[in-house]
């Protein structure tokens, strides 16, 4: 087991490197003159070459990617060019309120989309399964940043039941909260349901059933389990839509977090913030993707059992070659 | 001849199943709708796009004006009829050259293995840790807004789906013997992956296809929506959602029937691409 965390771990490794290349390959060719964009329009072409050898523009790509590495581990993005702060600060301040909105959307799809999925299950072709499918499917389909628009048309503009924009409470959560996890609850219902109507047709259950068992604990005990591994991964890449939700409804909402931040900062070509941003957020979701990989070993007892063996044979054969 | 009739009876038996599909069916008229409503919108729709009349400006919608007029007197129902034109062009094309480049890569990483596999599949990897939506913005950003840069943005984001699902279904048939069969007469390489593997691993590009198609366009929408995508006047359904925004408080038409219009066309996609999933393979129908 151990070792299968370990290689887990260490594969990750490699991709964050990569995606840190990518980040920076593609902000190499972004157009615009850095040193300009911060001196301005007013300054003179001899302070724009100045201030470009003092960032170390001059250099050649690959030294710049170097640099920029060194300059990530010790913690440091760089500056940020209409601030003048360091990005990570900027990251920081904002950073706590895309993961709750991410973490708050996943977490409202699970207690939605788990529950709702197994009741369709249970009761397949019922009305109830015909109007949970009917919505789902619309989930799936409805722009989140136009839900987002539609909800504020009616919680706040007619009903004025909701703030519009803005983070001053857990209330400004709601909306936004409803907007991107709308996929991300169909997407998980939907899963729940063929995961679950897959499970409920296998021999143990039926055995579980001849044996008296009661219903809630067949579904709980003997179902759940059983269909989870699917449902695992979807909630993982739902996470993800989370994040790009909030990237994109962060900007319909007026919430300070680093979608808005990215937006923000392509319009005023601060190149350094979206950069930052991105990486950021990949890195969010490489580590998470690690973490729903290292969950499926401990739910799904098969990796645990693989692994196991592999030890098992590489210890016979060690005897039998001491032998 | 005997291949040709068996092509026609795979054909006859896949749109037999299609049609027993209901809801199939009613995404595949409404796709067939919206691809007309595109190709003929210069007759269809009762006014230009970029018709401005400042003597009707922000009109609620009536009979004149269906859908409304915006802050400019431009018709939205004719907005939306050319915007069918402009998204289903940016899923389409977008798609196509995802898919193309995908399935390339993903037919030379199963083909061959080794090292060029490990190389192609890391490099897919790492365009899958970062969210496609981030993906899609940092390139948007990168080549700068407009129409053929929001749709390199999309085709770009969709390579990495297509490469893992065309790469699974080239190792399932790259041990087969029709492959066998074509390299032991001397079918090179480019020769055995173009006429013996893609024919035999189109089912699953068909259906990522499809089901990418609605993705896309909700994901060069949001770019638009942000400002990164398609510019005004074009009128692009995100970029008309995000002109919109300013006046919502008081025309709420205005921010409703363009999206109306993206939500219709993901589903007639969803719809007409689950079917074709279950009619190309049964065996996946729950």
């Amino acid at each position: 087991m151990l070792q299968y965390v370990i290689k887990r771990i260490l594969v990750t490794i490699p991709v964050l490197i990569g995606v840190t290349f990518i980040i920076f390959t593609m902000m190499y060719f972004t157009p615009g003159d850095p040193a300009r964009l911060i001196l301005g329009d007013t300054a003179t072409e001899e302070e724009v070459t100045e201030l470009r050898e003092e960032m170390g523009l001059n250099d050649p790509f690959l030294k710049r990617y170097v640099n920029y590495l060194k300059d990530l581990s010790r913690g440091d993005l760089g500056e940020s060019y209409t601030t003048g702060l360091p990005v990570t600060d900027e990251i920081k301040a904002r950073l706590p309120v895309t993961f709750r909105l991410a973490v708050l959307s996943c977490l409202f799809a699970i207690i939605i989309g788990i529950p709702v999925g197994i009741i369709s299950a249970v009761r397949q072709y019922s009305w109830l399964d015909n109007i949970t499918m009917l919505a789902a499917l619309m989930g799936i389909t409805i722009p989140s940043f136009w839900l987002a628009l539609m909800l504020v048309l009616v919680f706040s503009v007619r009903l004025g039941l909701l703030p519009a924009s803005g983070l001053y409470g857990p209330i400004y959560y709601v909306m936004p909260v409803i907007s991107i996890s709308a996929v991300s609850v169909a997407t998980i219902t939907r899963m729940t349901r063929s995961s679950m109507l897959e499970v409920i047709r296998q021999d143990y259950i039926r055995t579980a059933r001849a044996k008296g068992q009661t219903e809630i604990k067949i579904i709980f005990k003997h179902a759940l389990k059983n269909a989870l591994i699917p449902i695992i991964t979807v909630i993982g890449i739902q996470f993800a839509s989370g994040l790009s939700g909030a990237v994109v409804n962060e900007q319909v909402f007026a919430l300070p977090g680093i979608g808005k931040m990215m937006v923000d900062a392509i319009k005023a070509r601060n190149y350094p913030v979206v950069q930052g941003g991105v990486l950021v957020i990949a890195i969010m979701f490489s580590v998470l993707n690690l973490v729903i990989d290292l969950a499926y070993a401990f739910v799904d007892p098969r990796i645990k059992t693989q692994y196991s063996r592999k030890k098992e044979k590489k210890g016979s054969e060690t005897v039998r070659s001491e032998g | 001849m005997e291949q040709k009739k068996k092509k026609h009876s795979q054909l006859r038996e896949i749109w037999r199943r299609l049609k027993k599909n209901r809801l199939a069916v009613f995404g595949l008229c409404v796709l067939i709708l919206l691809v007309f409503l595109a190709v003929f919108a210069d007759v269809i729709a009762p006014y230009g796009y970029d018709e401005q009349n400042y003597a009707e400006t922000l009109q609620f919608p009536s009979w004149k004006h269906w859908m409304g007029t915006d802050n400019f007197g431009r018709d939205i129902l004719s907005r939306v009829i050319y915007g069918t034109r402009i998204s289903l062009q940016i899923g389409f094309i977008s798609l196509t050259g995802g898919a193309l480049v995908g399935c390339i890569l993903g037919a030379v990483a199963g083909f061959f293995g080794g090292a060029v596999d490990t190389v192609i599949m890391r490099f897919t990897d790492i365009l899958m840790s970062i969210p496609r939506t981030v993906l899609a913005i940092a390139i948007a950003t990168t080549l700068g807004p407009g129409l053929t840069n929001a749709m390199i943005a999309v085709a770009i984001s969709s390579v990495p789906n297509f490469a893992r699902v065309v790469r699974a279904s080239t190792l399932t048939v790259k041990d087969q013997e029709f492959v066998e069969a074509a390299r032991s007469i001397g079918a090179s390489n480019a020769r055995i992956i173009f006429r013996y593997i893609f024919p035999n691993v189109m089912a699953p590009i068909i259906v990522q296809a499809t089901l990418g198609v609605g993705t896309a366009i909700i994901l060069a929408a949001s770019l638009s929506f942000l400002g990164l995508g398609i510019q005004p006047p074009t009128p692009e359904w995100g970029a008309m959602l995000s002109a919109a925004r300013t006046y919502m408080r008081d025309y709420w038409y205005m921010v409703t029937f363009p999206g109306l219009a993206i939500m219709l066309t993901v589903l007639a996609l969803n719809l007409f691409g689950d079917g074709l999933r279950d009619a190309l393979d049964p065996k996946l129908k729950k």
